[in-house]
């Protein structure tokens, strides 16, 4: 357990792995880091140039330079001159948001019950819980859309949001890491006459609070960029979630590809810029969250 | 309240546990349990939504067996597990082996390789697609004409496009692999090194005999995240060919976009449903196999 945090944290300090530096000096470093760079450069080009296509005009659109002679802006006013991509964009928040909430606030909840209480039947909740996870949501989806029909929940926020407000995953996940925990501060808190809710609150969850913000990051992308479910459960353009929009907004535009890359831009700048604020914290949580689960 | 009262601590907390899954377990039975058990039933029924559901037995699997589009898709959700994770293993293991060796610009060099992974798959689907398209517009194409190469068709051959739509799956998912690894090689103890160093130990045995067995659990946790990954691989083909989903020929068509065009083009919701119990088959299998290589000592 501690050793998952040590080595995420390890690789947060990044620079210098111990035995690289301990080691004899390392003959192929150069030919080693010119090829790592040249990698690099491969895998972030398709970014680059959906990002260079979008502030171009049609006529160098094809050309392979990556900065254009006379940049413009004109793709961006175009495509958000209809509004839908602001609509679209703001659903997507929301959407992500509040599942992210409902999935963090349930899945501790959770973890923490069945790590910390003794009761009857509780490995066996573990167990069902646990199941769920082979459950792929492809087979879930007919039922869902069904359920939604009866229910009247398609074309709606929640008829969206609710496959996901819970996740075994998560639940998982918080079990183990408040394993973590010790029961003498949960046994001290209940001595100062906490209930069992605030214990849960305001002492143990902040211990584990880097595995909760883990597991935040995941949730959040997972339904940022969600498309089976949103583009069954939606019909109404109002509300498409943005990977639903530029699917059906890409069709629309057929061969301006200036326009459709705009669109994917938009679709990805805000996650760019989240990634180069909150890099170290998120590469880490990624760390954590994969060698738990 | 008096009640709760008189109950012992142990009673009190058993009260507060089921009051913390109280909500839980409805949402888990009505979200999960019920609509699983649904499809299974729904698997032996005919239903087209508007008229009456029937009983139709084992129809619907048998409709199954003797559809060749079905047996397409099948094969195509193979070629993509079985192209897809050996070679984004490799691919990623190989780049974070060498990263973990580098101190000049690592944390810059790993966040590019990152970066890809935090991506919308559905604009990079398009992204790429654009790239595939013929001269003047696709950048491949316009890039292999710029150095007197011949076109290739990416999308529109029934032998290439499947390939075609991979290598974005592929370039998406690396990012994570390689981070997954990177903290997987950080946890292995720098004494096995240094003793191995002491011994006279070449590298490329140290990798084979140290790295590698230790990094098994890795490893594991990786080829299944990344196999289920890819037999579910549904966004990436759904966008790259919508004005024919799936094709051409079907050669692409993976189980999932199948399941969709019958359950919401088609309105076949019985037949739908025996395939996503295929699939469901399918991964739990897939899983089963490779955990018990995961509880093999090595």
């Amino acid at each position: 357990m501690t050793d998952i945090r040590a080595s995420a944290d390890s690789l947060m300090k990044g620079q210098s792995s111990a035995r690289a530096a301990k080691g004899p000096r390392d003959p192929y470093a150069v030919l080693r880091w010119t090829l790592l760079a040249m990698g690099a450069i491969v895998m972030v080009m398709p970014i680059v140039y959906m990002l260079s296509a979008s502030i171009k005009y049609p006529f160098e659109m094809y050309d392979l330079n990556i900065i254009p002679k006379e940049p413009t802006f004109e793709n961006y006013t175009y495509v958000l001159s209809d509004g839908r991509f602001l609509r679209w964009f703001g659903n997507s928040f929301l959407i992500a948001t509040l599942t992210t909430i409902s999935a963090v606030f349930f899945d501790a909840l959770v973890g923490y019950a069945l790590c910390k209480f003794t009761f009857r039947g509780r490995t066996f909740m573990f167990i069902a819980i646990l199941s769920t996870l082979m459950i792929p949501t492809e087979m879930l989806v007919i039922p869902w859309y069904l359920m939604s029909k009866s229910f009247g929940w398609l074309d709606s926020y929640w008829g969206i949001m609710f496959p996901g407000i819970m996740t075994a995953f998560g639940t998982f996940l918080m079990k183990q890491f408040f394993e973590t925990v010790p029961d003498d501060f949960l046994e001290a808190a209940r001595i100062d006459g906490l209930n069992e809710f605030q214990i849960w609150w305001s002492v143990a969850l902040p211990l584990v609070a880097p595995a909760l913000s883990a597991l935040a990051i995941f949730i959040f992308l997972g339904n940022w960029t969600a498309f089976l479910w949103p583009l069954i459960v939606t019909n109404s353009q109002d509300l498409y979630t943005l990977p639903v929009g530029l699917t059906t907004f890409s069709v629309e535009q057929a061969v301006e590809w200036e326009l459709i890359m705009t669109g994917a831009a938009l679709a990805t700048i805000p996650t760019l810029i989240v990634f180069l604020l909150f890099q170290r914290y998120i590469i880490r949580g990624v760390a954590m969250a994969g060698l738990k689960g | 309240m008096s009640l709760y009262r008189n109950l012992s601590i142990r009673q009190k907390q058993v009260v507060w546990a089921w009051g913390f899954l109280a909500l839980p377990i409805v949402f888990y039975c009505v979200i999960r349990f019920y609509p699983t058990f649904n499809a299974i039933v729904l698997s032996f029924q005919s239903w087209n939504l508007l008229g009456p559901r029937e009983w139709v037995g084992l129809d619907n699997y048998a409709k199954l067996w003797d559809d060749p589009v079905f047996w397409k898709a099948f094969r195509n959700t193979f070629m993509y597990l079985i192209l897809g994770t050996p070679i984004s293993l490799v691919i990623s293991f190989v780049i974070a082996y060498h990263l973990d060796k580098t101190k000049l610009l690592h944390g810059t060099l790993r966040a590019l390789y990152f970066l890809p992974f935090l991506t919308s798959t559905v604009a990079m689907a398009w992204v790429w697609r654009w790239f595939y398209q013929p001269v003047p517009i696709g950048l491949f194409n316009n890039f292999l004409a710029s150095m007197g190469i011949a076109q290739i068709d990416f999308l529109n051959s029934t032998s290439n496009a499947l390939p075609s739509i991979l290598l974005p799956a592929i370039w998406a998912g690396l990012g994570f692999q390689i981070i997954i690894f990177m903290a997987g090689l950080r946890a292995i103890p720098t004494s096995y090194y240094e003793a191995a160093r002491i011994d006279g130990v070449s590298t490329w045995t140290i990798l084979w005999e140290i790295t590698l067995p230790l990094l098994k659990p890795t490893i594991v946790f990786l080829v299944v995240f990344s196999s289920i990954g890819f037999l579910r691989i549904f966004d990436q083909v759904f966008n790259m060919t919508t004005n024919n989903p799936g094709g051409p020929l079907d050669s692409t068509k993976p189980l999932v976009l199948m399941i969709y065009q019958t359950a919401f083009s088609s309105f076949d919701m019985g037949y739908a449903a025996a395939q996503t119990v295929v699939l469901f088959a399918i991964l739990l299998v897939v899983s089963l196999i490779q955990l018990r290589v995961l509880r093999e000592k090595p």
